[in-house]
């Protein structure tokens, strides 16, 4: 019970993660199966940033020495817990996964972009954006050229 | 015989920032390309960009032969705070081959384009392709693993509407390029994943950061997770069987240019990610990983070598042919690095670049006899030998080196892997070899009694011999397949030096 | 177990409440039959997780899912559905049972794979111990930016930012490939906009469009001292223009910019990215080492009062660069959302429809 408590995170970013990819594999729909994988992309995300996530921190911008904001988050933290890590003022969350996930996020929604457009062509060129669908029409008239686009 | 120190072949100060020069230089003709105003100089600054590129490749190779590693670090800021290229024999070789193959497919596509897709797209298929080669030189530099999925990204990115673009001959290239989107970036989604839980027990994203911590904590379930996922994910992009099933479609419904370039590379930097990862990074006794090498690597290797062989047999569509015959030489590959011995690993990397030459040839002169008339099935170039004897006869030689027939690079490249086989005392790898390329005669004989020994098909329109520009590279390409296959001393040398550095230390 | 005070616990709570959320929305997505429902509660998801995301300290982070998860993903999803139909077919139950096994079998071994890791929130594992921790003693005296995920991202790791910007570059280039050429409806006689009939969207319209593209900028300058940077800034002037083209027409858009010219601003930012590291190099230091970004001769002319105090001077390098560096974002960016959009939206489902049926 207490591996739920300090490892919530993982466990829900590992079935979101699956959710992702199930509906990536299980969909017949070329559009559903984007948004699965939208979904496995960004949840890859959540992972990261459960890691850097660290107690009694705040967002990892400096506020400047002896300034108010720096007095207000420092008294927040627990003299005893600062103690016990061996950190004094402000507490700070890590800086580099939350900059790794902002590139994963923008390399996601690239990923999304392209898919979709070519899902739109398919739609133009077979008719359909169901997997059946496009199966079937690929054996029947495997020859023919795509619209002139 | 030239040895390769001699290639000293850039003033110094372009040697100083050569590694990175490899990989913007390729990014910087991307953005002319795209800004481009016509097609014909969108073509000229591509061949440039690659030539450049191949020049800053050759000097690498002569640095890293000179002083084992080049290391530029960037930003100023030393690893593992900050991002560093480590290019040692291995990379250097890797950089070669994809710049060279480069150079090669943008020659070619000088005319390939303008047959095969619309006129006013090439500005952009040219800045794609670019994009995709500085992606893969950019792979195969870096020292730091989150770089790498950074640049396998952007080369793969490029690459699915590329293949898509083939839809105005074919339209399966649509779903194939879907396909091959969908597989790629759950791949490198896998490879992501796995990287989270390497540093999650490491701390760090630099390679030689990580294999020097990780060297004590082999036994963490952290850390074998962290190695399933990356070989999953990188196995998906080098088309490792059972991985494989997007790699058929994508390679044959492409333009000529397209599948030409990544049947010579996309897959071969995946695979030299996944070695590194495997050999430098992992701690070499870690039990799981030999166990991993020994009953997961080496059996679907060989099973890719035999099944896709017998796949390729009954294809009757020739791209698809080749694309099976591409899994299952990926299997040969693997089955040599298999060995984790320096005499499989030598075999494994002259397998690596007798294989591009020979699938680029063969790619190529598919391309050519495509130009002028219809080429998907076997039965479509029966014959085609009487109107295009240039582009048959480099044909011939490329299926020669595929068989592994004596005087070719092929030949050389399979006998050194048997003997590694033998040498190891893994004979079982040897017999699967030896059965996979008897395999490989069959569908290779196939192709050319179509081409040479069977009549035309009636009413079939006649073919036309390519023109100069297509044919200039593919026999430069043919050519090399002979060259090497009498002296091989050159590959030889990149082979070993490149063997040495993935046995070497990290 | 450490006694936690009271601050962290909410913040504990806050972090599970939205995690199931989360698992709601997911559940409901793969659920639903309808497209137009699932793109929905996608952006849905996407919000959820820009909470969730701040909660966990990251407000860079969630500025860019918010903007491009619940504002790009979601616009770029329902121009794909409007050009196809809006329902999936019935699922066949038989057709589920792989998938279900192997994803089950996957998450097991994810899981057990979880338990080794370090309990959330751990100051002392490696992941936060080792680089991430440099980053934070280091930043003020390498950099002297205050905003750390900005330093790693435009400074320490800029060369994963080239990347990136490279990556949406050659997205732009897949879907004017796929989708910018061939019928254009700006050709046809445009269609009623929604301007035509609404006075008062088009005065909101005129009145919002220049503050979005101010607020625009704004992220984009404060995006050292505050959560903010290129991408983010990027993203929000595209919606400017977006918010443009539907209400005043897509014609009157490509008018203004035409697909062409916003491919080559694109292209452009990407070279600005790239030139301010080799402006690097030719003076003498490695590739984006902004230190070396003014040679010592024209660093020695800045007056002191443009960097507003000698405090800043020694990082007067770091800071022109991360300028330099985060405007080539913004073009990027931004040109490449909007050729997205054209792309989608310069496609009318007349267009669609009459290529479907040939």
């Amino acid at each position: 019970m207490n591996f739920l408590a300090t490892h919530f995170n993982y466990i829900v970013v590992v079935i979101l993660l699956m959710a992702g990819l199930f509906l990536v594999f299980s969909s017949g729909n070329l559009i559903k199966r984007m948004i699965g994988l939208a979904m496995f992309q960004t949840s890859a995300g959540l992972f990261y940033i459960s890691l850097g996530k660290v107690s009694g921190g705040t967002a990892a911008i400096a506020v400047e020495r002896g300034s108010a904001e720096a007095q207000a988050l420092a008294a927040q933290v627990d003299p005893a817990y600062a103690a016990q890590r061996g950190f004094e003022g402000v507490i700070y969350s890590n800086p580099l996964p939350h900059a790794l996930i902002l590139t994963a996020i923008v390399v996601g929604v690239a990923t999304l972009a392209v898919g979709l457009a070519i899902a739109v062509r398919i739609r133009e060129a077979f008719g359909s954006v169901e997997t059946s669908d496009i199966e079937v029409l690929s054996r029947v008239e495997a020859t023919q050229p795509g619209p002139q686009a | 015989m030239i040895a390769l120190e001699v290639l000293y072949a850039a003033p110094p100060v372009l040697t100083l920032h050569a590694p990175i020069l490899l990989v913007i230089s390729p990014l910087i003709a991307a953005c002319a390309a795209a800004l481009a105003p016509s097609a014909r100089v969108s073509w000229m600054i591509s061949v440039t960009g690659s030539i450049f590129a191949a020049w800053m490749a050759l000097a690498l190779v002569g640095e890293a032969a000179r002083h084992g590693t080049v290391t530029y670090i960037f930003g100023g800021f030393a690893p593992p705070l900050g991002i560093a290229f480590h290019i040692d024999g291995l990379g250097a070789m890797m950089a070669l081959l994809i710049s060279g193959a480069g150079v090669m497919a943008a020659i070619y596509s000088g005319h390939s384009l303008k047959v095969e897709v619309r006129a006013e797209k090439h500005t952009l298929v040219q800045a794609g392709f670019l994009l995709c080669q500085a992606g893969l030189l950019g792979l195969v530099s870096t020292g730091d693993a989150f770089n790498a999925f950074v640049f396998l990204e952007v080369s793969s990115i490029g690459t699915y509407a590329l293949v898509a673009i083939g839809e105005s001959r074919d339209r399966r290239a649509l779903p194939a390029a879907f396909n091959y989107l969908i597989m790629g970036t759950i791949g490198a989604t896998f490879y992501l994943i796995g990287l989270g839980f390497l540093y999650a027990a490491t701390g760090t994203l630099n390679m030689a950061d990580m294999a020097g911590r990780l060297a004590t904590l082999s036994d963490s379930t952290v850390v074998q997770a962290g190695f399933a996922f990356i070989v999953v994910g990188l196995g998906i992009k080098a088309a490792m069987f059972p991985l494989h099933g997007w790699l058929p479609g994508a390679y044959a419904y492409a333009p000529s240019l397209i599948s030409i370039f990544l049947a010579a590379t996309a897959t071969k930097a995946s695979l030299y990610l996944m070695a590194r990862f495997i050999f430098d990074v992992f701690p070499d006794g870690a039990s799981f990983e030999q166990g991993f090498i020994a009953w997961v690597l080496a059996p679907l290797a060989a099973t890719a070598a035999i099944v896709c062989s017998i796949q390729a047999i009954f294809e009757k569509e020739v791209r698809r042919m080749l694309a099976f015959s591409s899994v299952a030489q990926v299997g040969f590959i693997l089955l040599g690095l298999s060995l984790a011995t320096s005499a499989g690993f030598s075999g494994a990397m002259l397998y690596l670049l007798a294989h591009a030459l020979l699938k680029m040839t063969l790619f190529m002169a598919i391309g050519a006899l495509a130009l002028s008339s219809r080429y998907r099935k076997l039965d479509d170039i029966a014959g085609i030998a009487r109107d295009a004897p240039w582009s048959a006869a480099a044909l011939a030689v490329g299926a020669a080196s595929l068989a592994g027939a004596p005087l070719t690079v092929g030949f050389l490249a399979k006998w050194r892997l048997i003997e590694a086989a033998l040498q190891g005392g893994q004979v079982w790898i040897a017999v699967v070899l030896t059965i996979a390329s008897l395999l490989t005669l069959l569908y290779v004989g196939r192709i050319i009694e179509a081409v040479f020994f069977r009549p035309a098909p009636a009413g079939a329109p006649r073919a036309k011999e390519a023109p100069f520009g297509v044919l200039a590279p593919l026999f430069v390409i043919a050519g090399l397949c002979i060259w090497f296959g009498i002296d091989a001393s050159l590959l030889e040398q990149l082979a070993n030096g490149a063997a040495r550095a993935l046995m070497g230390a990290p | 177990m450490i006694t936690l005070p009271a601050s962290i616990n909410a913040s504990l709570m806050l972090d599970i409440v939205l995690l199931v959320m989360l698992l709601v929305v997911a559940g409901a997505i793969v659920r639903t039959r309808s497209l137009l429902a699932a793109i929905i509660l996608f952006s849905i998801y996407s919000l959820i997780s820009a909470v969730w995301l701040v909660v966990m300290d990251a407000p860079d982070v969630a500025f860019t899912e918010a903007v491009v998860g619940a504002g790009i993903s979601t616009i770029v999803l329902l121009g794909a559905i409007l050009l196809t139909r809006g329902e999936t077919e019935k699922p066949d139950w038989r057709k589920l049972i792989a998938p279900a096994l192997i994803c089950a079998s996957v998450g097991g071994l994810l899981i057990y794979a979880a338990m080794g890791l370090p309990e959330l929130g751990d100051p002392a594992s490696p992941a936060n111990a080792h680089v991430g921790r440099a980053y934070l003693q280091r930043t003020a005296s390498d950099i002297g930016v205050p905003n750390m995920v900005t330093a790693v991202l435009a400074s320490y790791r800029g060369l994963d930012t080239l990347g990136e910007t490279a990556v949406i570059f050659a997205a732009g280039i897949g879907v004017a490939l796929m989708l910018g050429f061939g019928p254009r409806s700006s050709l046809a006689p445009p269609p009623a906009q929604l301007g035509d009939h609404h006075v008062t969207l088009r005065v909101a319209a005129k009145m919002l469009i220049p503050l979005i593209a101010l607020f625009a900028l704004y992220v984009q300058f404060h995006g050292d001292l505050g959560a903010g940077g290129g991408f983010q800034a990027g993203v929000i002037m595209s919606v400017a223009i977006i918010l443009h083209a539907l209400v005043f027409g897509l014609r009157e858009t490509m008018a203004a910019i035409p697909p062409r010219v916003a491919r080559s601003i694109a292209s452009l930012g990407v070279l600005i990215y790239a030139g301010v590291g080799i402006v690097c190099m030719i003076n003498g230091g490695a590739f984006l080492d902004y230190d070396y970004l003014f040679p010592p001769e024209i660093e020695a002319q800045i007056p002191g009062w443009i960097l507003g105090d000698d405090a800043h001077a020694p990082h007067w390098g770091q800071h022109a660069g991360i300028l330099g560096i985060e405007i080539g974002v913004l073009l990027t960016v931004t040109a490449t959302m909007v050729t997205v959009f054209y792309g989608f939206a310069g496609r009318t489902v007349d267009d669609a429809r009459r290529e479907a049926r040939r």
